[in-house]
């Protein structure tokens, strides 16, 4: 090519980018969790968000923690209904510990640590009747809603945490209470928990009635690994 | 002092809108990513919409500029990007232009994937979020470049005479772009 008709580098430089961009939506996250040892190490080089959480609400306020008026109320197919004070919470046996936090939209958080109480607690006091198959979890976030089935809130890591990484819950992770199921989706582990409902049967969770699945497993749901 | 014409009605026009819906992006869209804007803000749902419904009026606006103003101006211009050498514009700023370009592009096709993605599980890929958020980075980064010299640096940011007005100084664009035959400002 002589100088009358000087290549377009630009034109390839355009295209290049927009083919890279592109296609890394399809090899993006790959890479980037090969390079993670590094990479993480630039992520943490930005305080803006820590450890790479992404915060979602669905309302217009995040609900507000107030020690002396918050409790957990425990009722539906109950013997005894509870009604838990923050300290009474805390006075309960504690369990602790370090798992991975994947939401849907792709990000993940490894080695959180997450310390709080077991399920089987609320339920030695609790006392579920027979017919109740499912936990209706509430949050102060109105209408975020969700649930599971006795079943699954009965996995090894499943808890009800109020401190994460060594600090109490803060406002925008669901100040002072909430659900923390490792093997699931993060959508599933309902922020600003405050009541917990023993219902006959497990139904659709704010995200499920936009299409989400109910049971969201790690890998092998909502249209991955599928 | 003689002036001469840098930049077109429609370059211009095009400018300040491609900046203006920049700006309401990146303003809605670090509320929506920073955790200490989202907690100081709230709002979520109003937000998202703004940032999504912002992102297609920002992309249908320049093409309504570009459709409705000097497309052959533009047209030219345009041709001239592809070229690397110094022209009208020195290296760095077709480089800029480029780039701006295609993340354009990239923003739009990776957010309209994150808005579909929500609503359809056939839309949805892990590395989505990724890409919109390096995009993010990267597009600061040439932001930030060009306000310095745009704004601040005392050799240069005669230039935002040639984006507000239309023109700048004769002596200026000689000694900045020697192989520039301006036309002159009428």
């Amino acid at each position: 090519m002589d100088d009358s008709s000087p290549k377009r580098y630009g034109r390839g430089l355009f295209l290049a980018t927009l083919f890279g961009g592109l296609t890394s939506i399809a090899w993006g996250r790959p890479v980037w969790n090969r390079f993670s040892g590094t990479l993480s190490g630039i992520e943490s080089l930005v305080p803006l968000v820590p450890h790479g959480w992404r915060i979602y609400s669905v309302a217009d306020h995040m609900p507000t923690f107030d020690p002396a008026t918050w409790r957990l109320s425990i009722d539906g197919l109950v013997q005894q209904r509870l009604s838990l004070s923050y300290d009474e919470l805390r006075a309960l046996p504690q369990a602790h510990q370090v798992t991975d936090f994947h939401c849907v939209t792709g990000w993940t958080v490894r080695n959180v640590h997450w310390r709080g109480v077991r399920l089987d607690e609320i339920f030695a006091r609790a006392r579920p009747l027979p017919e109740a198959h499912a936990l209706q979890f509430v949050s102060a976030e109105v209408p975020y809603i969700d649930y599971l089935t006795v079943q699954q809130s009965q996995l090894s890591e499943v808890m009800l945490a109020y401190e994460m990484d060594g600090k109490p819950l803060s406002r925008d992770h669901g100040a002072p209470l909430r659900l923390v199921i490792p093997e699931m989706y993060g959508y599933k582990g309902v922020k600003w928990l405050e009541r917990i409902n023993l219902v006959p049967q497990a139904g659709d969770g704010y995200w499920e009635q936009l299409g989400y699945d109910r049971d969201a497993w790690v890998g092998h749901s909502n249209g991955y690994g599928a | 002092m003689k002036f001469v014409r840098r930049f077109s009605r429609t370059e211009r026009t095009l400018h300040w809108v491609n900046a203006t819906g920049f700006l309401l992006l990146l303003a809605t869209g670090l509320i929506l990513y920073l955790p200490r804007l989202s907690v100081l803000v709230g709002r979520r749902p109003l937000i998202k919409d703004i940032h999504f419904w912002g992102g297609i009026g920002w992309i249908a606006a320049v093409a309504l500029v570009i459709l409705l103003g000097d497309r052959r101006g533009i047209l030219r211009t345009a041709r001239d990007l592809e070229v690397l050498r110094p022209s009208r514009f020195n290296v760095g700023q077709k480089v800029n232009a480029i780039l701006n370009a295609a993340f354009a592009l990239l923003f739009l096709v990776t957010g309209l994937l994150l808005w579909l993605g929500e609503r359809d599980t056939r839309f949805r890929f892990t590395s989505t979020v990724l890409v919109h958020d390096i995009l993010l980075y990267a597009a600061t980064g040439l932001l930030v470049g060009h306000l310095y010299l745009a704004v601040i640096h005392p050799a240069t940011r005669h230039s935002l005479r040639g984006m507000t007005r239309g023109t700048v100084r004769e002596d200026w664009a000689e000694e900045h772009y020697p192989r520039w035959a301006p036309p002159p400002a009428d």
